[in-house]
């Protein structure tokens, strides 16, 4: 029983690791991309039609692209791209549906159903097409596909904050605190918040990995970032069109995408058994 | 349970008239001017307005608004600027090759979740276990367009067994329409091959597709089985000498199945959206390649259309969920 | 002549805290025919030890540390699935607590019982009833019970059944199997006090038609002494005293069973008052050493804290597990 739970442990906290080992790996090369590729050069796409399309090698461990520039260069020039992006567009979501959640989840009434309705509409249509629409409607681009991607995640936002402020306002501590003579205001901000926390961070967490997906499929589409941009999904839509002879051009960023989308998602995942056991996993 | 009926299609019929204020709004945010784009790039100013005065765009916006309700009503989804069609015609064509793609996509996912979750939650951190979550955790965060063409290199490129792009061979004489389903309608009409063909193209966008789909599924019943195992009336069960299979695959999935036709719903919706990934790699006929290459010339009626269809599309499945609820969940349908 | 005997069963839990020594050298005999209550504070192991008689405790975290529990001669703790399936149900059944939790609430009546008669065929090795024959059984079982318009029942899911009804319908699934031996794990507890007369009379009828024998679970001595002849007491997973059930609440031994008696309110003699034993059950995960009731015992003296004391006989039918008794 003991090595069962020690192994029980292990391997929970084994996702976990491997979580944070690739979030602290993507971190790391968006810190000190500039510092460490082989050939700074490439970062801003040299050109050097001599090099163009080599396979992997000693010189190139990825290859190079259609002009000759180091692929693994351009990827990890890609981390701070995609790092930057997969943080900005959560934590701008959050700020828009947290407080908006809150409110609802407090205030009650008309104001709640309006919110909260509105909420309902914008997930009525699935992430991807509604942030294809509002690309459509804003012109391609990484900053319209990233305010698209904003305006399609906040809701979710909503969704939490509403269902912890509703379950806290129920509290008899908020009770007392009310009696207490406590100000709305105060109330929100020393009890719901923090109690709203956990789950945030973990949907957070999550949701920077969904981020980082999301973008790098509107560049892979062609409605995010726009070559020469390093971005992993816009290389890849690149790297189509040279398969399947010259394979490696896309593996080596789709390889990004995933073991940051996999990092992302097993710390969520970790920080959730940590920070919020009780909740369904899904 | 009638009610309960009238209430949740009530509920769809008001989201639905919000989801057509919401493509109204985009397309009125747009910086770009729609009689500009209907006019053609080299129209000269006079032209533009006569485009403007056609479209009715120069009319106040409740007007135009109203319009544009009377114009869905009657399936008309305006024209698409770079080909000149009815979006409502092109949207008909191309939304069986994407319905077929996600019905057999989910089906994979559902065949497959649904057994796994069952049997890793039954063999809890045995082997089956933590094969499975291999799968699960992998399945959500594999780029599908990547995972897309990482298949399309090995096994079909590399070792030439299926073909790579399109829903039929540019030679093959589809079959007359009857659903619109290729695999369906060559079996209506007894044609084996063409079924094999169709199939041939159809299954590796599919795998692509359900794999994220197939993962959550995994996720959710396995949790809600372990759950459901715990109950007391589940030991009640054992104690009565109610047959072990039995337990399992009705006892106590019929109590997980819940939570998990919830999950499915929510997926068919994310896999009509994800299809547009799918649909790009494999060149598949269906309304999300269409929405991509409608976007990218900034056409934006054809992208509407397919907002709307998708959006539709959403709203039935949680509307048969809800119905599936009520049908599984006695409790439910009486209150 | 004996069914059931218990001896020196030791079962432990293991969790993330450490270990529970949750029965700790249980030793019972029950005669075929006899009626025994099981009587003892929440947590003291009785449901634990009901449960283990089908082997229904979740293993891991329930782990066997000693002892055998043998019925008609067979240790169950060692039966093989096969036997084990044809004992559930077929020779021990059981009768939960709160028939609430215990029905699955998706399921109609029907398709509950048809599915554990099927389910005793095909351990029985018997041919698999038809439908027909299944449904009739169950009709006739629900009747057996007093449950009136058998047929519209078995149609009915758990949630349109009063508490009563749906206890009755527990009851009638386990009769289903023809058992020899009831065990009924506080079959009261969450009933109203009028439907537990009932169920209670139910219970007693049915064992003197059938001759059943009768394994009754409470932490209630009111319930008991109206439906067993024997009882044992239990305290934090040990048996302290065992009698019959006049003689117990007449002339309790162990210091346990008077402060049980202690507490009930006297009807007769409103000028007693009732009174609480002291202090509050031990952790099983680091139990005291010696007697396990010795912290609370008003009469403990150093040699309890020390040596656990054995059952051992004051009277032919009387034993009990006290040095002082």
């Amino acid at each position: 029983m003991r090595a069962r739970l020690a192994v029980h442990l292990v391997r929970r906290s084994f996702g976990t690791m491997l979580g944070l080992a690739l979030v602290a790996m993507i971190i790391a090369l968006a810190l000190l991309g500039p510092f460490i590729v082989p050939y700074p050069d490439d970062v801003l796409g040299a050109v050097n039609l001599t090099n163009k399309l080599q396979p992997p090698s000693a010189a190139h461990w990825f290859g190079t692209d259609e002009v000759g520039n180091d692929i693994l260069t351009r990827v990890i020039i890609g981390a701070r791209l995609s790092l930057l992006v997969g943080i900005a567009i959560p934590l701008a979501a959050a700020l828009i549906g947290v407080p908006l959640g809150i409110l609802a989840g407090t205030a009650g009434g008309g104001l709640r159903e309006a919110i909260m309705r509105l909420t309902d509409l914008f997930l009525s249509v699935p992430g991807l097409v509604l942030a294809i629409a509002l690309v459509a409607a804003l012109g391609p681009g990484i900053g319209n596909a990233m305010i698209a991607l904003i305006l399609v995640w906040w809701p979710g936002y909503v969704r939490i904050a509403e269902s912890k402020a509703l379950a806290i306002r129920e509290e008899p501590f908020i009770e007392a605190a009310r009696a207490a003579g406590a100000s709305q205001v105060r109330i929100l901000w020393r009890h719901v918040l923090p109690n709203s926390l956990s789950p945030l961070i973990v949907k957070m967490s999550m949701d920077i990995g969904q981020a980082i997906l999301a973008i790098a499929s509107l560049g892979f589409l062609g409605l995010g970032a726009k070559p020469p941009t390093p971005e992993w999904g816009a290389m890849i839509s690149i790297a189509r069109g040279y398969l399947p002879d010259w394979w490696w051009y896309a593996i080596c960023p789709g390889a990004l995408i995933y073991a940051s989308v996999l990092g992302f998602n097993l710390l969520g995942d970790g920080l959730r058994d940590i920070l919020d056991p009780r909740s369904n996993r899904g | 349970m009638i009610r309960y009926l009238v209430r949740r299609a009530a509920l769809a019929v008001v989201m639905l008239f919000g989801l057509i204020c919401m493509t109204f709004v985009i397309a009125n945010v747009a910086p770009s001017d729609p009689a500009a784009l209907a006019a053609g790039p080299d129209a000269g100013r006079a032209q533009i307005e006569a485009a403007r005065r056609e479209y009715g765009l120069d009319r106040p916006l409740h007007e135009q608004f109203l319009r544009y309700v009377g114009d869905l009503a009657r399936g008309d989804f305006g024209r698409s600027v770079a080909t000149g069609r009815p979006v409502g015609q092109d949207l008909a064509r191309y939304f069986f090759a994407t319905l077929e793609l996600c019905l057999v996509a989910m089906t994979l996912g559902i065949l497959l979740g649904i057994p796994l979750g069952v049997l890793s939650a039954v063999y809890r951190d045995r082997w089956v276990d933590h094969g499975t979550r291999i799968l699960a955790v992998s399945g959500i965060a594999l780029p599908p367009f990547w995972f897309g063409l990482l298949l399309q290199l090995g096994i079909a490129s590399s070792l030439g067994w299926l073909p790579t792009s399109g829903r039929l061979s540019v030679f093959t004489e589809p079959a007359a329409p009857v659903t619109g389903l290729l695999l369906v309608d060559s079996l209506l009409r007894g044609n084996g091959a063409l079924f094999g063909e169709a199939m041939s193209y159809l299954i590796l966008p599919a795998i692509v597709l359900s794999l994220p789909c197939l993962a959550s599924i995994l996720r959710v019943n396995r949790s809600e089985m372990v759950e459901a195992l715990r109950a007391d009336h589940i030991t009640a069960a054992r104690a009565h000498g109610v047959a072990r299979w039995r337990i399992v695959t009705v006892h106590a999935l019929k109590n997980a199945m819940l939570p998990t036709l919830a999950i499915i719903g929510l997926r068919w919706g994310w896999m009509m959206s994800s299809t547009v990934l799918v649909e790009t790699v494999f060149d598949w006929p269906g309304i999300g390649l269409y929405a991509v290459s409608s976007a990218i010339s900034g056409d934006f009626k054809p992208v509407m259309g397919v907002t709307l269809i998708v959006g539709l599309n959403f709203m039935i499945a949680n509307l048969v969920v809800d119905l599936l609820y009520g049908a599984l969940d006695p409790r439910i349908r009486e209150a | 002549m004996t069914l059931l005997s218990i001896d020196d069963y030791r079962l432990a839990f293991d969790g993330f805290e450490g270990t529970a020594h949750v029965l700790d050298g249980i030793t019972l005999d029950v005669a075929r025919g006899e009626t025994l209550g099981i009587v003892g504070e929440t947590g003291c192991g009785k449901s634990v030890l009901a449960r283990s008689l089908l082997r229904l405790n979740p293993a891991p975290p329930a782990r066997v540390v000693s002892g055998t529990i043998r019925f008609e001669g067979e240790n169950i703790l060692a039966m093989p699935d096969a036997a084990l399936r044809r004992l559930r149900g077929r020779r021990i059944a059981m009768v939960f607590q709160d028939p609430a939790a215990f029905l699955n609430p998706l399921l109609n009546i029907g398709t509950q019982m048809a599915d554990v008669l099927h389910g005793q065929d095909s351990a029985g090795d018997a041919p698999r009833r038809s439908a027909r024959e299944a449904h009739a059984r169950s009709a006739t079982l629900l009747a057996s019970v007093g449950l009136p318009e058998p047929e519209r029942l078995l149609d009915a899911r758990p949630h349109q059944l009063s508490g009563g009804m749906r206890q009755r319908v527990l009851i009638a699934m386990a009769l289903a199997g023809e058992p020899t031996l009831l065990v009924a794990d506080e079959p009261t507890t969450a009933l109203d006090v009028t439907v537990q007369a009932q169920i209670l009379a139910l219970i007693a009828a049915l064992v003197a038609q059938r001759g059943l024998t009768l394994m009754l679970i409470s932490h209630d001595l009111g319930v008991i002494a109206a439906s067993c002849a024997r009882v044992a007491a239990m305290y934090a997973g040990t048996v302290v005293e065992d009698a019959p059930t006049a003689t117990l609440l007449a002339t309790p031994r162990h210091p346990y069973t008077q402060g049980l008696l202690a507490a009930l309110p006297d009807l007769d003699n409103p000028a007693h008052r009732p009174r609480g034993i002291p202090g509050s059950i031990p952790s099983l995960r680091n139990p005291p050493p010696g007697c396990r009731f010795h912290p609370r015992c008003a009469i403990a003296t150093a040699r309890c804290g020390v040596e656990k004391p054995a059952l051992r006989a004051l009277a032919p039918a009387h034993t009990v597990a006290c040095h002082h008794a």
